[in-house]
């Protein structure tokens, strides 16, 4: 099983954001948040959630593969590290190879930027700025037994697939437990490509 | 970044090395705080961080923002200046910030900050700097002429919520011993009074009964008015703690907040209506035979008047008054007075109202009624808005308050404070008059001069005109602030005065405990704390010998003995025990006494009978008429980025960037695109704010967020109605109508400084590819 890792929860963000302004004052990126906050169905729900890197494991972190200028390196304990700023080109390939959309590129520095996993604070042995702040425990930090233990019954899944494609990530999704599904789908259904229903 | 063992030379590892991540073997000692792990190794070391390294130091503190008031640490450099925040493991919010707190300390050092006292003869000039004798000086002689000219009760004092407990003492002794006038009130008048006075009269003590740790042991909470996830994020965590053990959460809400959201029930009551559901709620309480008779039979007066007036609010007659399902009010109902143990707290929703004292009162009637009182995960809780909202009413900054909570109006009280403050009882000028009042009388020429501490009026008060008639009517006004806030720049004099990290001092939280702020850097060349402000004005006053303080801890001694034997009573708090234990909740009658974290625990209230005062509720509709020109609810509120009048947070650069303007939140009904400006229109005037469209608000509301002034001002719109009990003004609903509009009038910003002040020299650009999203991410799918 997993060893410490981020735990998303869905169920329980209350879209505060306290998660991007702890990583933006975590020493890892300088003043630069490296967490979006999504929102799932705007103009119904106020239901939101964060994105974290999701660090994934099988297959390699595919922004990682496609790095033409091998920036990205991935530690031995799975973490995806942020592009090597002395490698990093900004070509934005990681970018779009990301399927949960994670990496920002900034322009002006032409430098790719991700979270690494706090390894400033994890290296400490306290848990990553963002799971330390959470109001709620949406982001939390931790291994899958201390979760359950918190949260008697909870679900969680580390694999998602997108059409064909199949990702393991290292960190994890709450998912609800009466609605296991194995693997979970990634992203959000591909309706119509350039005007023309593809579902059909 | 650092060596660490468990890290592997990423080159060396290379792109595709990655395998199963497996389980790092952790030093106890090291377990990430906020994890089992952490705990099982005893919680040591609580929350080290590398601060020797940096050559930082942490200053332990608390949040200067809400009624919560979460445990932090204040990053202070090599230099002496506060440059971070780092979680803090306190017992209220376990290491957990919302993003007010973790961006609070950048207004510390902000380019913002006032430094040296601003003045001006008339309002015609322009501020000068002037020195800290000219602007005292010119104050003390406007004082006295306004004082000589038209009497002692011609010039007034309002104090704020967010000012330690220390000063707002000093506010109420400053008002009545060193200007010698009825009139002073403060700004948690706009807060929680309706609570206040609900449980002064039910129980005989004004604060929630129980500790928020009690809210993981209850098997049903309900949240009535209160938007838990925005006003006081950090407190979800005790309501998702609940939850995670199988408790039913009911909200009462019009919207459909993020707590909302995930509730068993979620009421979506029409504003102004809040009596009505309580009352039919009460009665298929009753209908039903949930009541714990044997509870109120040995515990509770009233009851039997309380029951007829239920019998008046079928479940039918109410869901017509609040546009919500009959079959909703009797599924509250059966939830809450089913449930073994239930609690219900609340907040400015049902607070907010013409008749605020008794929408609480109602919700007290329902624990009282279900048995639900004083037990662990049982009882009763009203959210503290203001950091300080709580214990700044206690020592005697409210009008009719004298420390202690003792009553201006008892003689007996009135003898006890004048003895400790050395004055004779003739001497102690009668109760004055509420914070909205005393601005009429400013506009009616009965208040002439004013002197403001730690409050904005002119966005925090409702009806922006008749509040702006009020301060430029004043012949002087001067007001104690860190920055020039949209109140301040009216006055003559402003008093450039501390932070909350620049001074030591206490707060009581939500829960009535009391915890201790430390400093952590010295103020700026220039700014005086607020207790030296005052002192030196009371000593040109000639009340110099009652107001001799070096500081906070003498101010403190003293309020300790004026509060002791009261029920307020803080005389066994001091505060080395607040370092050693992290806060005590009052009464702490002695200094070997524990506090009091839960009340009643024993069936008694602090009644000379020891019994709860049941009262009558009835239902009335708002003051605010509903017409065809005005068929519409207003309700306001706060967003999760901004707190009260936005005069700090909307300086902040992140909480700006999260937030930068209000809006109209409005239903889809209404055939409004997504940021559409649409016009606002009450009987106060009107302001256009662009649309916020989205299912999660009630067709007939429409909902704005008050943190910003004119021309986007929220509180240009709401009516200055008040509860006739708490002088609370009814900002929760007034009557208006949606049009449509050309543009908006952006609101001139003021400066904000950068997301973070840490490295400015290593700063990345904040260029972001992303496009942005709609505020809040409530808008609709179909963008304009």
């Amino acid at each position: 099983m997993m060893g410490r890792t981020i735990f998303i929860d869905p169920g329980r963000c209350i879209g505060c954001q306290a998660c991007v302004s702890a990583c933006r004052e975590c020493d890892s990126h300088r003043g630069k948040s490296m967490i979006h906050l999504d929102y799932t169905d705007e103009g119904r729900s106020v239901a939101s959630l964060p994105t974290v890197c999701m660090h994934c494991e099988d297959p390699v972190a595919p922004c990682a593969e496609v790095c033409p200028a091998d920036a990205i390196l991935v530690t031995a304990d799975g973490v995806v590290q942020q592009a090597d700023t002395t490698r990093c080109i900004g070509c934005a390939n990681c970018v779009n190879a990301c399927p949960f959309g994670v990496p920002k590129i900034d322009l002006q520095a032409k430098l790719q930027m991700k979270c690494n996993l706090c390894y400033d604070r994890t290296a400490y042995g306290l848990a990553p700025m963002c799971a330390t702040v959470c109001p709620t425990g949406a982001l939390f930090y931790g291994t899958v037994e201390e979760l359950q233990a918190e949260r008697p019954g909870v679900q969680v899944a580390d694999t998602f697939v997108f059409g064909e494609s199949e990702v393991r990530t290292g960190v994890a999704m709450v998912v609800p437990a009466d609605k296991v599904q194995w693997p979970v789908p990634g992203g959000l259904p591909v309706v119509e490509v350039n005007g023309k229903d593809v579902r059909r | 970044m650092t060596a660490d063992p468990r890290v592997a030379d990423p080159r060396a590892a290379g792109p595709r090395a990655a395998g199963p991540r497996a389980a790092v073997p952790l030093d106890p000692s090291l377990a990430p705080p906020g994890t089992r792990a952490f705990r099982d190794a005893g919680g040591i070391p609580a929350d080290q961080w590398h601060a020797d390294q940096n050559g930082e130091t942490l200053v332990p503190t608390h949040c200067c923002f809400c009624g919560v008031q979460c445990g932090m640490y204040l990053r202070v450099d090599r230099a002496g200046k506060v440059f971070g925040v780092e979680p803090r493991n306190h017992d209220i919010n376990r290491m957990r910030l919302c993003p007010k707190g973790i961006n609070a300390y950048q207004q510390v050092n902000h380019p913002d900050r006032l430094t040296a006292p601003l003045m001006r003869r008339s309002r015609e000039e322009d501020f000068r700097e002037v020195s800290w004798d000219e602007a005292l000086d010119f104050t003390v002689a406007e004082i006295k002429r306004i004082q000589q000219t038209y009497g002692n009760d011609a010039f007034g004092l309002l104090g704020g919520a967010s000012l330690f407990s220390e000063k707002t003492y000093l506010v109420g002794k400053f008002a009545r011993v060193a200007l010698k006038s009825r009139h002073v009130d403060y700004n948690g008048r706009l807060c929680m009074v309706s609570a206040a006075g609900a449980n002064k009269l039910a129980f005989g003590i004004d604060r929630a009964g129980n500790p928020f740790s009690d809210i993981l042991l209850t098997d049903c909470l309900l949240i009535a008015g209160s938007n838990v996830g925005e006003c006081f994020p950090v407190m979800t965590q005790y309501v998702w703690g609940a939850r995670d053990r199988g408790a039913s959460l009911i909200v009462i809400d019009p919207r459909e907040t993020a707590i909302a959201r995930t509730a068993d029930i979620h009421v979506a009551l029409k504003p102004g209506t809040d009596s009505a559901f309580f009352n039919a709620v009460l009665n298929v309480v009753i209908e039903e035979g949930l009541t714990d008779e044997t509870y109120l039979a040995a515990h509770a007066t009233g009851w039997e008047e309380v029951k007829a007036k239920a019998a008046e609010y079928p479940p039918s007659r109410s869901a017509e008054i609040c546009g919500v399902p009959a079959e909703q009010i009797v599924q509250v109902a059966r939830t809450f007075a089913r449930a073994p143990k239930a609690m219900a707290w609340h907040a400015r929703g049902i607070e907010h109202h013409s008749q605020g004292v008794e929408n609480c009162l109602a919700v007290i009637n329902l624990c009282a009624a279900t048995g639900h009182i004083g037990k662990p995960g049982a009882g009763y809780g009203t959210i503290t808005g203001q950091g300080n909202g709580q214990g700044g009413r206690e020592h005697g900054q409210k009008s009719d308050l004298l420390p202690g909570g003792r009553s201006i109006a008892n003689e007996e009280h009135r003898r006890q404070i004048c003895e400790i403050w050395g004055i004779e009882e003739s001497e102690l000028p009668p109760a004055g008059t509420s914070m909205m009042e005393m601005v009429w009388q400013m506009r009616r020429r009965e208040i002439r001069g004013l002197i403001g501490i730690c409050n904005n009026p002119f966005v925090s008060l409702p009806n922006y005109k008749v509040v702006k008639e009020g301060y430029d009517t004043t012949e002087f006004h001067a007001q104690f602030d860190f920055f020039l806030s949209e109140t301040a720049a009216n006055a003559h004099v402003v008093f450039p005065v501390t932070t909350w990290a620049e001074d030591e001092g206490v707060m009581a939280n939500a829960e009535a405990r009391v915890v201790k702020h430390n400093k952590a850097q010295d103020p700026p060349p220039g700014v005086r704390t607020d207790t030296w402000v005052m002192c030196e004005l009371a000593r040109r006053l000639g009340a110099g010998d009652k107001f001799a303080f070096a500081g906070s801890r003498e101010v403190f001694d003293e309020l300790r003995i004026a509060s002791a034997g009261t029920v307020n009573d803080y005389y066994g708090i001091t505060y080395e025990r607040l370092e050693e234990t992290g806060g005590i909740a009052w009464p702490c009658p002695s200094i070997d006494h524990p506090g009091t974290p839960r009340l009643f625990e024993d069936g008694r209230t602090y009644h000379p009978d020891g019994k709860i005062h049941m009262q009558v509720v009835d239902w009335h509709p708002p003051m605010d008429p509903y017409d065809d020109e005005h068929p519409m609810s207003l309700t306001t509120g706060r967003t999760v980025a901004h707190f009260l009048s936005g005069n700090q947070t909307r300086r902040l650069g992140a909480l700006v960037e999260q937030t930068p303007r209000p809006w109209a939140e409005i239903h889809p009904s209404h055939g409004f695109r997504n940021g559409e400006p649409v016009r606002v229109v009450t009987r106060r005037g009107s302001e256009v704010f662009p649309a916020l469209v989205t299912e999660a608000i009630r067709p007939d509301t429409v909902f704005i967020p008050y943190h910003w002034p004119v021309p986007t001002s929220a509180n240009a719109l709401t009516i200055d109605a008040l509860d006739p009990r708490s002088k609370i003004p009814e900002y929760k609903v007034c009557a208006c109508r949606i049009e449509h509009a050309e543009k908006i009038d952006e609101v001139p910003a003021p400066p904000a400084a950068p997301g973070h002040v840490a490295y400015p020299e290593t700063q990345v650009s904040r260029t972001d590819p992303l496009p942005p999203t709609a505020p809040q991410g409530r808008g609709t799918s179909e963008r304009s």
